[in-house]
């Protein structure tokens, strides 16, 4: 049972994360936090923070990390299976059916239909992570951490991974 | 023999991979058709082409097509084993450590500081998607249309995001469906989009 659920909710997440890794994002908080309930959602936060300071696609990340920590190593397993083998078996079936992708408009049209939508779900889950911290660790803490990950990120180009890790070593000696 | 050359490439692939997806691209060009020449210059571009109008993320799907092209469906296992199992194992491990730490003095601190940067990363990927929509649109109020029917579908009426996203895609393929149609039949009105 709780196999087919994790199956259900990573197969429908990026099966419509229609464009790659940003736009199941959104869909797989939906199916783990609201829907299923495997992780609150600042949980969910500092697993996203996790993923995104490691290398190679997002997608299967999250899958091998709530699956694991919902049904172990099975779990995992289920969860990578529905994120990788729906999209990549009908890849090899359609191998060389190019031309008729091949700068297809419907590609086009679809990924842009996609994005207001991905931005609406991207700016919630941006609204409740600043929630969360606020009322984690207040304002004042809340406000430098965000505007100095802001600069090192946008502004000096800093590794995603570098931030990260120096906003925990930041927690280690001024929060903690 | 053929394996264990599929298991490296796509092993440095994972690893290299920084930012996901799209970044990854180079990154199999230059192992897969570059240094092992498994695939031509041109299969490469044209299958990258299949890839990107599938759903679902873009390095597995291209793990499956080298992988299958070099040895089959075994082959495909193997290349998306390598491309995506390694980070997995680091992904977990590194967790639970930061778990099993989680109630001594300044880790609390740690954890709880990821919060707002990871709620900048979240905010600064919305902005990106906004403006790859604006952009990328020949209409910008149907962009703003859907914006605002977005907010209300998701927030207000609490639709199922798939739900919302999946009739997004159902109606846009329709639409260009139909325009592309209309602009093939000889009657039809010529560059009308």
């Amino acid at each position: 049972m709780i196999y087919l659920q994790l199956f259900w909710a990573f197969f429908i997440s990026n099966i419509l994360g229609y464009g790659g890794g940003p736009p199941s994002i959104p869909l797989i908080q939906n199916e783990v936090v609201d829907h299923y309930h495997w992780m609150t959602m600042k949980e969910f936060g500092e697993v996203l923070a996790v993923a995104n300071a490691l290398p190679s696609p997002i997608a299967t990340k999250l899958a091998g990390y709530v699956g694991y920590q919902v049904a172990g190593v099975p779990g995992a397993a289920v969860a990578l299976l529905a994120t990788i083998a729906p999209t990549a078996v009908a890849m090899i079936l359609l191998l060389n059916f190019l031309n008729v992708f091949r700068n297809a408009p419907q590609v086009k049209a679809m990924t842009q239909s996609v994005r207001p939508i991905v931005t609406v779900l991207l700016g919630t889950m941006t609204y409740e992570f600043f929630l969360g911290a606020v009322e984690g660790i207040g304002w004042m803490q809340t406000g430098i951490l965000a505007i100095a990950s802001f600069l090192l990120l946008e502004k000096w180009k800093l590794n995603p991974a570098l931030v990260i890790a120096l906003s925990m070593g930041y927690g280690f000696f001024f929060i903690g | 023999m053929i394996y264990w050359q599929l298991f490296l490439a796509f092993f440095r692939i994972g690893i290299f991979g920084y930012g996901g997806g799209p970044t990854m691209v180079p990154l199999f060009y230059a192992e897969c058709v570059q240094k092992y020449k498994w695939v031509s210059e041109e299969d490469f571009t044209d299958n990258l082409a299949l890839a990107n109008a599938l759903p679902g993320p873009i390095a597995t799907k291209l793990a499956a097509f080298i992988g299958y092209r070099v040895k089959g469906w075994s082959g495909a296992l193997v290349a998306n084993c390598a491309v995506v199992l390694p980070i997995v194992l680091v992904m977990i491990a590194l967790l639970q450590v930061i778990y099993q730490w989680k109630d001594a003095p300044g880790v609390y601190g740690m954890v709880q500081a990821i919060q707002p940067v990871i709620a900048v990363m979240t905010g600064v990927l919305t902005w990106e998607f906004l403006q790859k929509g604006w952009q990328g649109a020949g209409n910008k109020s149907g962009v703003a249309l859907m914006l605002v029917l977005s907010l209300v579908a998701l927030l207000f009426l609490d639709l199922h995001p798939g739900i919302v996203v999946g009739i997004a895609l159902a109606g846009s393929f329709a639409y260009s469906t139909w325009v592309l149609r209309k602009r093939k039949t000889p009657g039809g009105k010529e560059g009308a989009a």
